[in-house]
């Protein structure tokens, strides 16, 4: 399942950041990978301004559709899967893009979210891209996307990306890739994910041996109420 | 080492013929599966608790019992019995009773069971399952190990000088194992009471279960069991087997493909590659048990789930004669030559009564006649040393007496 991933960009050396591209786009070639593809160039020219390197993988959700649905029916993750959460575990940012299909962001971009464990994203930044045959669909990024993304606790840009057939050949729309990739540099650059899970990790909701969990021990609270009931005390 | 059969108790159809077994031939099915688990010299039966349809076990200790009456080595087991909506004073009577007309041949397996709608039907809240499990084992745990109890939780009403009947054959409560595979709170619950803990990690990669077997041996040690070695841990598992490895796949894959659980998912080759599902040859399956063994070390139970998928009772009994005569064996002895001399063996009953008394007089309980409460006064039974004592005593007196009248 090596053909999901693409291989890092970027030399290592300075400061160094890690940006994972999931793109729900399914042709080839896909607007929705160029509209990501534009994110990270620009990104990228704002990393090299501050002396920084940017690496991006790119997970061809496409590749992992059939993990993605026996996901859904069983539970079960494979490899790419588990491959794909591994990446976001260590990304220091996403850019997030899919096609718009019956007014609703493919069930391939929603079902990949779903099936990863809830606390993998938990403060990273992310930027949204969407694309869609009419500007009908314009608000299925704020109205929509969204939500998922707030009940996974990640920090989406202000700037939201849709691109319907117009918008391409338009110049405003280059400025909002632009906008959207200078917030999400922000918020890579300052490290809030970092420092989010540093001072608040145990505040969020988490499932015991997640992907984000350190993995030992140490992090099974032994002091909950529900550890006491375990060895003979009482809930009252 | 024990080696054993474990069925979810479900009525699937088979979808090679369509047929749909009936709840009758599948209960008398099972006790055949039974039999033969014996016979083929496995050690272990287990069944499950469901109370809804497409199950027909909802009382498993009567099925149990049954079982019990028609073989002579097995131990007898539940995968799992419901902990949360059970009544923690019925688990205790029942599976007192069976482990009294089994000779002890029998544990028990606690699980909470994920079927939501089951909860209300037993005035219950799934929504309070792990709260539910916790407190009615602590609660189960004290009335097999004390004649009288005081008790008084959140979800039961309270106990008051309550005595749960029969007492614990030889006075030494029935084996417990905590299954779980994702909840640290039942791993420490095991730990904590020096319990079993058993991963049924049938639909996972091994590795996932890994973490949790491994805190339950550190808070197993902690607790002062005994060292991580001495930790009493079991494995769950599924296998197709036949002696061609293409032939297990071309004859499990039509069931497997429309099983209720994985069906229309993952392809066969896929979903045994990932986890514990062994499909293949013999050897085959012999090679993928021992890689649990080298993830998880030594442990105590192996268990598979062989009726399953609609598979016809035939093919399930050709399975289990397989995996006695051929698979089992060798890895008996396989893992025989690996086991740490430290490791605990596979607990029976016979040998928590050696762990209880050594060489000592067993405690028999006998009640006293009844007095209408359990309140006052001492304990409602008359103990062992008692009864010993008085026989003892009525003995020599007797002898004495003849003694005198000879002279």
């Amino acid at each position: 399942m090596t053909s999901a991933f693409s291989e890092p960009t970027g030399t290592n050396e300075a400061e160094e950041f890690r940006v994972v591209v999931v793109n729900a786009g399914t042709s080839n070639p896909s607007s929705t990978a160029m509209l990501a593809d534009r994110v990270v160039e620009e990104l990228t020219n704002r990393a090299d301004a501050n002396g920084a390197k940017l690496t991006a993988t790119v997970i061809e959700l496409r590749d992992l559709a059939q993990e993605i649905a026996n996901g859904l029916v069983t539970g079960l993750r494979g490899e790419g899967l588990e491959r794909a959460s591994r990446l976001i575990v260590d990304a220091d940012a996403l850019v997030a893009t899919t096609p718009v299909y019956k007014a609703e962001a493919s069930g391939l971009f929603s079902g990949f979210f779903q099936v990863l464990d809830r606390d993998l994203l938990v403060g990273t930044p992310v930027v949204l891209g969407a694309t869609a045959g009419t500007s009908r669909h314009a608000l299925v990024i704020d109205g929509q996307m969204r939500s998922q993304f707030a009940y996974l606790r990640s920090l989406v840009a202000p700037t939201s990306l849709f691109a319907a057939t117009e918008d391409w050949n338009d110049p405003n729309f280059a400025t909002r890739i632009r906008r959207a990739a200078g917030e999400l540099w922000l918020l890579i650059e300052s490290r809030f994910a970092a420092r989010l899970r540093a001072t608040n990790w145990d505040t969020y909701q988490h499932d015991f041996g997640s992907a984000k969990s350190s993995g030992d021990n140490d992090e099974i609270d032994l002091s909950s109420d529900l550890m006491r009931l375990a060895t003979g005390g009482s809930l009252a | 080492m024990q080696f054993g059969i474990m069925s979810v108790s479900d009525v699937t159809r088979n979808p090679v013929t369509g047929e749909t077994p009936s709840e009758a031939e599948r209960i008398k099915g099972i006790i055949e599966i039974a039999k033969k688990t014996e016979e083929v010299g496995l050690d272990v039966f287990a069944v499950g608790e469901h109370h809804n349809p497409p199950f027909f076990s909802s009382s498993p200790t009567t099925l149990l019992a049954a079982i019990a009456a028609q073989t002579e080595r097995l131990i007898l087991t539940t995968s799992t019995t419901l902990i949360t909506t059970n009544d923690p004073v019925r688990i205790a009577e029942e599976y007192a009773m069976l482990q009294h007309v089994a000779d002890g041949r029998m544990d028990l397996m606690l699980g909470r069971g994920n079927t939501a709608p089951v909860y209300p039907w037993f005035g219950q809240d799934i929504r309070q399952g792990l709260p539910l499990a916790l407190e009615n084992y602590n609660l189960l745990h004290r009335l097999w190990r004390e004649d009288v109890v005081n008790w008084q939780g959140k979800f039961r009403t309270p106990l008051n000088g309550f005595t749960s009947t029969p007492r614990p054959l030889d006075d030494v409560p029935p084996f417990v194992w905590h299954g779980s595979i994702r909840t640290p709170e039942i791993a420490e619950q095991a730990a904590f009471y020096g319990n079993g803990y058993f991963a049924n990690f049938i639909f996972w990669p091994p590795e996932h279960s890994l973490r949790l077997a491994n805190f339950y041996r550190e808070r197993f040690e902690h607790y002062g069991h005994g060292t991580k070695k001495e930790a009493i841990v079991g494995l769950g598992g599924q296998a197709y087997i036949a002696k061609k490895s293409q032939d297990a796949y071309s004859e499990f894959r039509p069931y497997f493909n429309e099983a209720p659980v994985y069906g229309n998912g993952p392809s066969l080759e896929q979903f045994s590659q990932a986890t514990p599902l062994a499909v293949g040859s013999v050897q085959e399956v012999i090679d993928k048990i021992l890689g649990f063994h080298e993830l998880f070390g030594d442990y105590q139970r192996q268990l598979f789930l062989q009726d399953h998928a609609g598979l016809p009772l035939n093919m399930v009994l050709d399975q289990i004669e397989l995996l006695g005569t051929e698979v089992v064996p060798v890895v008996r002895k396989e893992l025989e030559g690996r086991r740490d001399p430290e490791s605990a063996p596979a607990p029976t009953h016979e040998l928590l009564v050696a762990k209880k008394y050594g060489d000592g007089p067993v405690r028999q309980p006998r009640p006293m006649a009844n007095r209408g409460d359990n309140v006052t006064g001492g304990s409602p039974y008359l103990d062992t040393d008692e009864v010993t004592a008085k026989r003892e005593a009525e003995a020599a007196a007797k002898s004495g007496a003849e003694a005198g009248a000879d002279a």
